[in-house]
Parts: structure tokens; sequence; C-alpha cells
């Protein structure tokens, strides 16, 4: 009997918050190890970190690919891993539905035969079957006798969606699984695991370092770093809390100021904080050093508290004039200092007393008739501020 | 032309392709995928026929299958007659000359398989031997296909080892190459021309299947 089909739905309920746990420790070199202590219900739980943070390590280590050198590892209330208790199940016998991020299709058999694979040990009606629901599901019945290296990028991720899925896996592990694809083919595929895992109710861990698919897919967020789970919450909590910078610069916040909490509106629901100068930072060397105002969100804070604010290139507007009537609290004058293009996006950046970063599209970049040199204001949403603990 | 001296080399190079196959892949299969630091030295051992001369392989296999060795004094005791000078002490001697070429094809096509592919094959549950012959078999098989034509063509020209381990007894140990060799001592230069066609074309026709197969030249290691 496999595994999954052993466990009623009421154990799986039972087991409630602790879907998956995992705490082991696994050395990789002398200079790095994975060590991890944590516990998911079932849904989608977004795995995010620099890359070299252990995320593939641990997946490994969940799936039985590695073992660690000592911890614990259950799915669903059954243990896989247990280094006190001597309990290491095969990988074989696991049933994690595991999407590699190079993918690792079978490159000598057709989509449906990828898909089947999993499935020897049924008869050859009831591995049709599932097949068949399989390949319906994820949009890919057409394809069924193409070969791998015959199918587009979004396509061959489809078929390792469903090659993972078939074996009805107690969890699902998936590296990467659609990165490298255009929005719109992420976003419809996303929507097809969303809803094929909504049915099955088990435990997902979903690595990615897109931040569109952190708020498109997760219900959860876990940031891994040198090894170890920095943060774990719902990404609103882990992004826009005050939290480390590092999960900043994870969360795509080209801009990070150092600032400080000067006063609190509490009836706004605001507070100004003043861009603080470090001097041990380049960008704030400059001699003609002008402070700078800016209205964020209202958090539980003291005038005087140090603070960073994180604000994302694509969230900032650029204006040729002094604008007026706007609903944007922050309007920063300054200097344009460079424009580079990075595919089809424009980086303009600005001095305006600190440099900042925004993003254009080519269009608007056309329209607005941007030099170096030329003078241009900087409007942030209060809510474009995100705040984090300053480091120091 | 040497009837018999044809289907015993033939004999005698199907036999030694078979056994080949059986000990090359996994020998090919551990060197593909051993992380042992050492691994190089079994690959320097595995590649030295390539480079010795045959009289000094055929000359320590005589020492070895001879009567003062434990291997020949054992296989004395078990059969009755000696190793050497035998079918089998030749079928031993070619194993081992011809051992490189079907270990390193082999080799070389293991090692260019994406090892996530068979992770991928182990968390569907498919056993060790599912996997090595749904996946592994599949993947490498014009590496196996290039080990057998290479073992077999081998074994069929090789001639130093075979006149120092088996000599030249008809319908036992004389293959086509050491016939040649006889013929030309004879003087029969034409009957020589004959024999040597032979093995001209069967070798051609080997290479051929070899080289249909290897689209890209055919390196001799696998990591080069």
């Amino acid at each position: 009997m496999t595994l999954l089909s052993n466990m009623s739905s009421t154990e799986q309920s039972a087991v409630g918050l602790d879907s998956l746990r995992v705490s082991v420790r696994k050395v990789l070199s002398t200079s790095f190890e994975l060590a991890v202590d944590f516990a998911v219900s079932s849904g989608i739980h977004i795995l995010f970190g620099p890359s070299g943070a252990g995320k593939t390590t641990l997946l490994d280590c969940i799936a039985g690919i590695s073992t660690p050198n000592s911890g614990r590892v259950s799915v669903l209330g059954h243990v896989l891993f247990d280094s006190a208790a001597r309990i290491a199940v095969p990988v074989t016998k696991r049933r994690i539905g595991y999407v590699f991020q190079d993918l690792a299709l079978f490159p000598h058999f057709s989509v449906e035969a990828n898909v089947a694979y999993g499935l020897g040990a049924l008869s050859i009606a009831e591995r049709n079957a599932r097949v068949d629901r399989l390949l319906e599901a994820m949009g890919i019945a057409t394809l069924r006798r193409r070969r791998p290296e015959e199918l587009s990028g979004g396509e061959r991720q489809r078929v390792a969606l469903a090659r993972a899925l078939v074996i009805e896996p107690s969890m699902l592990l998936l590296d990467e699984p659609l990165a490298g694809l255009d929005l719109p083919v992420r976003m419809k595929i996303a929507d097809d695991l969303r809803s094929w895992i909504r049915d099955t109710q088990i435990p997902v861990l979903y690595v990615t370092h897109s931040r569109d698919e952190v708020f498109m897919l997760g219900n959860s967020l876990l940031v891994l770093e040198q090894g170890r789970v920095i943060a774990q919450g719902t990404p609103h909590a882990v992004l826009s809390a005050p939290r480390s910078e590092t999960v900043a610069q994870l969360a795509g916040f080209e801009n990070i100021l150092d600032a400080v909490v000067t006063s609190i509106h509490e009836e706004r629901g605001t507070m100004t904080c003043r861009v603080r100068r470090v001097p041990e930072r380049k960008m704030y060397q400059d001699a003609g050093w002008r402070g700078i105002d800016l209205e964020t969100p209202l958090i539980r804070a003291a005038p005087g508290d140090k603070l960073r604010i994180g604000i994302s290139a694509g969230d900032i507007l650029l204006s040729t004039a002094a604008p007026v009537g706007l609903s944007a609290r922050n309007v920063l004058a300054g200097r344009l200092t460079s424009l580079a293009q990075r595919d089809t996006t424009i980086v303009a950046v600005v001095d305006c007393g600190v440099e900042v970063a925004a993003h254009l599209t080519l269009s608007a970049r056309d329209s607005l008739v941007l030099t170096p040199g030329s003078p241009v204001w900087v409007i942030v949403k209060t809510h474009s501020c995100h705040l984090f603990q300053s480091g120091n | 032309m040497d009837w018999q001296a044809f289907w015993l080399t033939i004999r005698l190079a199907t036999v030694v392709t078979c056994i080949l196959v059986v000990i090359g892949f996994p020998l090919a299969y551990w060197i593909a995928f051993s992380s042992w630091r050492w691994r190089f030295l079994v690959e320097a051992v595995v590649a030295l026929p390539i480079v010795l001369p045959p009289t000094v392989l055929g000359f320590y296999l005589l020492v070895a299958l001879g009567q003062r060795s434990p291997i020949g004094r054992w296989w004395q005791a078990v059969t009755g007659h000696a190793l050497a000078f035998t079918f089998e002490g030749l079928v031993i001697g070619s194993v081992l000359y011809s051992l490189p070429f079907a270990v390193q094809p082999l080799a070389s096509s293991l090692s260019a398989i994406d090892r996530r592919l068979l992770d991928a094959s182990a968390s569907l549950g498919a056993s060790r031997l599912r996997t090595f012959f749904r996946v592994l078999v599949p993947l490498s098989l014009s590496g196996l296909i290039t080990g057998i034509s290479l073992t077999f063509a081998h074994t069929m020209g090789e001639f130093g080892v075979v006149l120092m381990v088996g000599g030249n007894i008809p319908g036992i140990t004389r293959t086509l190459s050491i016939n040649i060799y006889d013929q030309v001592q004879d003087l029969n230069y034409s009957a020589a021309n004959t024999t040597a066609l032979v093995l001209v074309a069967i070798a051609f026709v080997l290479l051929s299947v070899v080289y249909s197969l290897n689209r890209r030249f055919w390196s001799l290691w696998p990591r080069t």
C-alpha cells in the first residue's frame, strides 16, 4: 500500500499545523552546514533565500536523496528520518513529489511515459486513467506523444509537475519550478498548481527567487540564509514588518535607506523619518548632504529609533516638472545621475541627497526625454516605504 | 582461408565481448559515479593495456596462470589441466587486454548522464534495478554499442597476448592474426593477404558502426 492511501483525511487534519516537521543538521563542508528546525501546515510554503543558502540541500534531505548528519523529518505524522531512532525511510519509499530545479525529465521517454514512470506498480488501466487525469489537469494532454526536447519551457515545467503529482505524493518539493517563464505563463501554471493543492491538502515547499511568486502562491514564507531559517511567517508579515536587512534585499527592495524616526502622526497613521547620513556608506559621503524626510506607514516605534526604509524601484515615479495635486506624500527634488537599460526595464538613478534607483518602461523613457544631469522629482507613496529593523 | 582459425577467432571475440559487457558495466558505472579520491588510480590501471606492449601483459599473464602461481595451481586442481596454452587462458588474456575498450566508452556515456535523472527515478519510487534498466541502459546505449564493437574488433585483431599466453595450437589457440603470421613465415603471401583482408573488412564494418553512432569524435577517455 502506498504511504498516502494509508492516511485517512482525519489523520491529516489531526496533524494540523505540523503537516511537515523538519529538524535537521547536514554538514556540507567545513565552512557550511544546514541547520534548520521548522514545522509547517498543509498548503504552499515559500522557501526563499539567496543562492547557496542551502535550499536545494534542504529539499534533498526531506526527499531522502541526501542523508542529514542528525535530526528528524516527519510528514503528516509519519517519521521519514530520525537519527536518534535510527530511522531512514529510503527515497524510493517516501512518496514525495519532487520537481527538480532543472526538471530532470527523462529525455528518452515521451511526455506520457515520463508522467507514468512513478506508477510502475499499478495495473495498466489504472495507470492510464491516472496519467490521463493529470495530463488533462496540467493542460498537456495534446502533447502526450512528444519528447521533452520537443516542448517549450512552460510545457516541460507542466510535465515535471504532472510527473510529481501523479504518484499522489504525501508532500511536494518544488525547486524553482516556474523559473525562466513569462509572467502570464507562470501565473497560469501557478493557478493550476494552487487549485490542485487546495484539493489534496498536502504540504508543499516551494523554492523561488521571485517576489511575484511569493505573493501569488504563498500563504507562508520561510527565509533561508547561510543554512538557517532566519524568518518565518506570512509573506506580508515577513516582508513588511521590521525585520533584517537581508530579508529586505531578498524581497527585492533596490533602495534601502538608513533613517531615524523624527515624529509620529498617530491620527494619520503615518510617521516621518529622516534619512540618516551613515559615514561608512559611500553614497552618503557627499559633502553637500541635505537631510531628507520621508512619510512612512506607522509602526510601533518612538522618535529617535533607527530603522531602514526599503523602497522597490518599481514603486517610484519620476517627474520632469515639480508635481502638484498629488496624493503621494513624498516628493524629492533631485538630478538624474544615470540611465541604464536592463532587458526591457530602464534603471534611472537619481541623486536627491541620496541615490535612489527607479525603474521605468521604455516608452516612459522616450516620452519623458530624460538626460543625465536634468532635474527630476522622485515621488514615493507612503505605503511604498517598507520599514525594516536597522542592522546597527 | 583457415576456417578453423576464423571460427575460433569469432568464438573468442564473442565470449570475451559477453564477459566484458557483464564486468565492464559495473566497472564503468563505478568509474563514472564514484567520488572516491583515488579513483584515478583505478582508471589508470584499466587503461594500462592501451599503452603496454602486449608482450608485457602476456608475460605477466603467463606467470600468473602458470603452474607456480596460486591461480594456476587452483585451476589445475579444479579442471585437471593447466591454464596457459588453452582457450580459457586465451579468454582471460583477451578480457584483460580489451578491458579499456569496453569500459571507456561505457564510462564516458554513463558520466554524461545527468545525476538528477537518477534522483528523479528514485523519488518516483523506482528501485535501483528499475533505474538501471529504464534510465541508465537506454541513456548509455551508444556507449554500450561502441564498447561492444570495439571490444569485438580489438579481440579479433590481437596478436601479442595470444602468442604469449596461447601459443599456436590449431583449433585451440591459433587465431586469425597468428594464422597470418604463420602464412607469412611460410612465404604464402596470397593466403596471408586473404586472411588480412577479412580482418580489415570486419574491423572497418565495426568501426563504421561506432562512428555512425558517435557523431562527435570518439574520445578514449570520459573526461578529457
